[in-house]
């Protein structure tokens, strides 16, 4: 994995050049195999989950061998791509045509390039040391194959999606990639809370979902198209109100997916999966999926300004609220999460910054890729060995017994705090530099953002690692067994040199990806030095206050009462208060008074139509007595009527 | 004579037979009634078509006969095989299709 | 002139016909009445320049269709009569009220019509003669409807069969078992079959029981038909009826003598039969 970064790294740069307007070509060679990538999992997949239990040995061996098979892939497929001139590094693999309705066609055709080698590397090589992880971490689940089954469908569905060249197919990606991940969350399906939050993810994601689809449609409208080359090829002659509303409508799709704000509320409470599950796929991949739409879409919300603004704001109001949330959380894996919505906020608001935050937001992405999956594993690794228990006011002390847990979670720790030459310091940084560039506001919003990361995460290091034993005696904690302390190592190492090495280890990921996503200079309104001083300053200022909250003093066992704002960030902060209030209640209500409507006015319309049928024919029906002397009286009465009208008819 | 008269004669036969229709009970008296109302149809048209000079009317009337010979046939098949599952020949003992 | 005579005479009794078919008790007197109208009618056909018809009506209505009824009247039985009360409630005043409503009807249709005084007649319509005439429009313009009605005829032909047949379910019964059968089940006495009437008796005819060999008339002997209608002589007027004298002999024959003879043991399987009090075997059997 490291020698693949620095090979990453290594890589040539290649001109600028706005908006990344590089042209695809055809596959050949090595590249016509890019679909492997994508089959390898889906195969695995398949066979887990249609094997039955025939595959119960052998299933985690399947699986992590159909992770592999593909990271191996990735990394050929990388290597040939560095073998190939700078300007000619995107390929399209055809494979075939998926709809074709008059004016309007799909292919099923992968896009090789830059930014996609960036995520298939991350993909399926933090996704095989996950798998290998999940061996140790499931050992005593009786449904381990199927867990493996879905964790191999989850790489496909997402390799998918990021190898997409049409947002239709990236779409089934998209969706993908969500069946797994409320397959995953809901893989505890016996407990209540972990099915509850599966649904919660599922209903959520849809209301993204829409969006992408809305954004879909307005692309047909607009472009009669959703290929990726020919609506970025035509953005430029579309009207800013349309690319407005498409760039709107692809963040509310990335919101869902990334739980942003507004759509945060469902990343807590998909901590109720296994924590590889967490650490995969709503830490690592998942959840950036909406930061790799916006960067892919680059092409469009650089032509519009005003939905890059939203995507900022969005950015940045998710990344204090996850912050803040970060802060109260007892549960490590809430904790945890809540600093993942903080660092995806981080990336969207550097994906929103254009040209200038593109390549960052993916930088770090692909560190906080690193250091999260890290600590997340850490976090099992924890929870393997204090028996389940996930209140961290019950850990403590816990350096001495595991020390490669905590050495391989104190790496991360340091890196997402941002204490330089930690990968996460080299990519906050950068971001940051870029918001000061770009605005004040956005620039303190990351400045504070970095400051409460480094409070919360040193509260998490200290009420875990450090401090007094809070746990039973009766029950002391273990090490856990070498497969999974070996993709902590592999991940720790990567949170240390990761940053370095992608930025600066040959001309660097900046230049790496710049055909795709364009590149622009900014100018600081400050020397750097004395910028990269306050942030410095700022996180050991939140460091400090840590550990006078937690170091110095005893941390209680019971949860003290805390101020207004620590209950609200104990409360998500009111997000789902929110959400009921605002949509279930009213929805319910809406519902209520439907099904209300429905019984009484349609049902009673029809019901009462029936009855009144009812009751006429029930009085209608005694004309019928079987007599055929009684009809013929009709008859004969009936004659005489229809003779009658044809004569007052006919005769003047 | 004025042909008319022919034609009421032919409406009391008919009001005859439809009274005879509605009133008797047995099938088999029901059933001459309605070949009384055939036959007052038949002299109305055989009356029209000398009326009128046109030989059309008999044509009507010699169909009407072979219709109701093919009708008489089936009808006293009907009367006949329901005679002999319920031993009765009354219109109203088959009444049963009814609420 | 004759054609108003003719009508003035046959008019009502086509009427009279029509009345006698609706108010007869009996259907066969109703079918009489019926073929009456019928004849009239044809006549009046005659009358009006349609010979054809008015044979067909004969030959047809009254020959075939009348005879099919009455046909059936006797498969039905002859003899049943029906109430005259009427079983649907409001049936006949709405019956009257139907009809006189048609009649008025009809009625109003007939004066308003503006009908000729005198009638065109149909001897320019038919040069060659009312037949030929007939023949023509029928093989002519209206063969399409004749093939139509011939068809007809023959579905009304299938479907009356079809109604009218009764599968077999059981094998018929061979004169074999049919004489195991009187053997083993029926009364021994009837075992060769039951006795002919008339036979041994004084008349010959149907009617009349025949006498046993004890001289006992027999009443299985008379169709059971002639028997439940009272057209069958009763059999007392064959008994034997003792006189005190007789049974005096008999008295005296019977101490005189052990073993019963054939005329004294008839004699009092007679009495047997009469009285009902005897214990004699035989009679006892008889009864």
């Amino acid at each position: 994995m490291t020698s693949t970064l620095s090979a990453l790294a290594t890589a040539v740069a290649t001109e600028g050049g706005h908006g990344g307007g590089q042209v695809a070509t055809a596959a050949t060679g090595v590249f016509d195999l890019t679909w492997l990538l994508i089959a390898f999992p889906l195969l695995g997949a398949a066979i887990l989950l249609l094997g039955g239990r025939r595959t119960d040995k052998v299933g985690h061996l399947i699986g992590c061998a159909a992770s592999i098979a593909s990271f191996v892939m990735g990394v050929v497929l990388f290597f040939a791509m560095v073998g190939e001139p700078s300007d000619g590094r995107a390929f399209t693999v055809q494979l075939w045509e998926y709809v074709n309705a008059g004016g309007y066609s799909v292919d099923v055709s992968l896009l090789l390039d830059q930014l996609s080698i960036s995520f298939v590397l991350l993909i399926t090589g933090v996704g095989s040391l996950i798998h290998i992880y999940s061996i140790g971490y499931m050992e005593h689940d009786e449904r381990r194959r199927r867990f493996f089954g879905y964790l191999n469908l989850f790489v496909a569905a997402m390799l998918l999606l990021v190898l997409a060249s049409d947002y239709l197919i990236l779409f089934i990606g998209w969706e993908g990639v969500g069946l797994a991940s409320y397959l995953l969350i809901g893989f505890w399906q016996h407990k209540d809370s972990a099915s509850v939050a599966a649904k919660k993810a599922f209903v959520v994601n849809r209301v993204g979902d829409m969006g992408m689809v809305l954004a879909m449609a307005s692309m047909i409208t607009v472009f009669g198209s959703t290929a990726f080359d020919v609506v970025f090829a035509s953005a430029e002659g579309a009207s800013t109100g349309w690319l407005t509303v498409i760039g709107l409508f692809l963040l509310l799709g990335a919101c869902g997916k990334s739980a942003q704000f507004p759509l945060q509320s469902w990343l807590l409470d998909a901590m109720e999966g296994p924590t590889p599950v967490s650490a995969l796929i709503h830490a690592a991949t998942m959840v950036t999926a909406g930061v790799y739409l916006i960067v892919r879409s680059s092409a469009i919300y650089d032509l519009a300004p005003d939905a890059r603004t939203a995507v900022v704001v969005v950015g940045a109001i998710t990344l204090l609220m996850g912050a803040i949330i970060g802060c109260a959380k007892d549960d490590i894996k809430k904790a945890l999460a809540g600093s993942t919505m903080s660092q995806i906020g981080y990336m969207v608001l550097a994906a929103g910054l254009g040209p200038a935050g593109y390549a960052f937001a993916i930088f770090h992405l692909l560190t906080h890729g690193f250091f999260k999956a890290n600590m997340f594993l850490g976090a099992g690794s924890v929870m393997h060995g204090m028996h389940d228990e996930v209140n961290m006011r019950r850990y403590g002390g816990l350096r001495i017994l595991m020390p490669a847990t905590f050495l391989t979670f104190a790496m991360g720790y340091l890196a997402i705090i941002g204490i330089p030459p930690f990968a996460g310091y080299f990519s906050k940084d950068k971001i940051i530099e870029a918001a000061f560039a770009d605005n004040w506001i956005t620039g303190l919003a990351t400045l504070i953002g970095a400051g409460i990361t480094a409070f919360y995460m040193t509260r998490l290091m200290l009420m875990t690692f450090f401090g007094n034993r809070r746990w039973k005696q009766s029950e002391p904690p273990h090490e856990s067994p070498p497969v999974m302390t070996g993709p902590l190592w592999v991940l720790g190492a990567l949170s240390v040199v990761g940053g370095f090495g992608l930025l600066y280890v040959g001309a660097g990921i900046v230049d790496w990806l710049a055909p795709v996503t364009g590149e622009a200079h900014h100018d600081l309104p400050m020397p750097l030095w004395l910028l990269i001083t306050i942030t410095l300053a700022t996180v050991v200022v939140g460091v400090a206050i840590a550990w006078a909250m937690y170091g110095r003093r005893a941390v209680r066992e019971d949860v003290p009462a805390g101020n207004p704002l620590t209950v609200a960030a104990r409360n998500d902060l009111y997000g789902d208060a929110f959400n009921e209030a605002v949509f279930m209640r009213p929805g319910q209500y809406l519902t209520r008074s439907l099904v209300y409507f429905e019984n009484r006015g349609v049902d009673g319309a029809v019901v009462g139509t029936a009855t009144a049928v009812g009751g006429l024919s029930a009085r209608l029906r005694r004309l019928q007595t079987g007599f055929v002397r009684s009809y013929a009286v009709t008859m004969l009465g009936g004659v005489g009527v229809v003779v009658l009208a044809m004569l007052l008819v006919r005769l003047p | 004579m004025n042909p008319t008269n022919y034609l009421v004669l032919s409406i009391i036969l008919f009001s005859i037979g439809a009274a005879g229709v509605l009133i008797r009970r047995n099938a088999l008296v029901a059933f001459m009634s309605v070949e009384l109302m055939l036959n007052a149809a038949n002299l109305a048209f055989v009356t029209f078509a000398r009326m009128h000079g046109n030989l059309d009317g008999q044509i009507v009337a010699f169909f009407v006969m072979v219709v109701a010979a093919a009708e008489v046939v089936v009808g006293l098949a009907i009367i006949v095989t329901i005679f002999r599952t319920r031993r009765s020949a009354s219109v109203d003992d088959a009444s049963l299709l009814k609420l | 002139m004759g054609e108003a005579a003719l009508f003035w005479v046959m008019a009502p009794v086509a009427v009279l016909g029509a009345l006698g078919l609706v108010f007869s008790r009996k259907a066969v007197h109703g079918a009489l009445c019926l073929a009456v109208t019928m004849i009239s009618l044809a006549l009046f056909y005659i009358a009006q320049e349609a010979p054809f018809l008015g044979v067909v009506q004969i030959v047809v209505y009254t020959g075939a269709i009348m005879m099919l009824f009455l046909f059936v009247i006797m498969l039905v039985g002859v003899d049943s009569s029906d109430s005259r009360v009427e079983t649907i409630r409001g049936q006949r005043v709405a019956a009257t009220l139907a009809v006189a409503g048609v009649v008025l009807l009809l009625a109003g249709v007939t004066i308003r019509a503006t009908l000729p005084e005198e009638p065109v007649g149909l001897n320019q319509a038919t040069p060659d003669g009312n037949v030929s005439a007939i023949a023509d429009a029928i093989f002519g313009t209206y063969v399409w409807a004749f093939e139509i009605v011939a068809a007809l005829l023959i579905t009304a032909a299938v479907g009356a069969m079809t109604l009218t047949h009764r599968e077999r379910i059981v094998a018929k019964a061979t004169q074999k078992e049919l004489s195991i059968k009187r053997f083993s089940e029926g009364r021994p006495g009837d075992a060769a079959g039951l006795p002919v009437p008339g036979v041994y008796a004084r008349h010959n005819a149907v009617d009349t029981p025949a006498l046993l060999p004890d001289g006992t008339p027999s009443e299985d002997s008379v169709n059971r038909v002639l028997i439940a209608r009272g057209a069958a002589r009763s059999t007392d007027e064959f008994r034997h009826h003792p006189t005190p004298a007789d049974v005096e002999a008999a008295a005296t024959e019977t101490s005189f003598s052990v073993e019963g003879e054939d005329v004294a043991a008839g004699e009092s399987d007679n009495r047997a039969g009469e009285i009902g009090t005897d214990d004699d075997a035989s009679g006892g059997e008889r009864a």
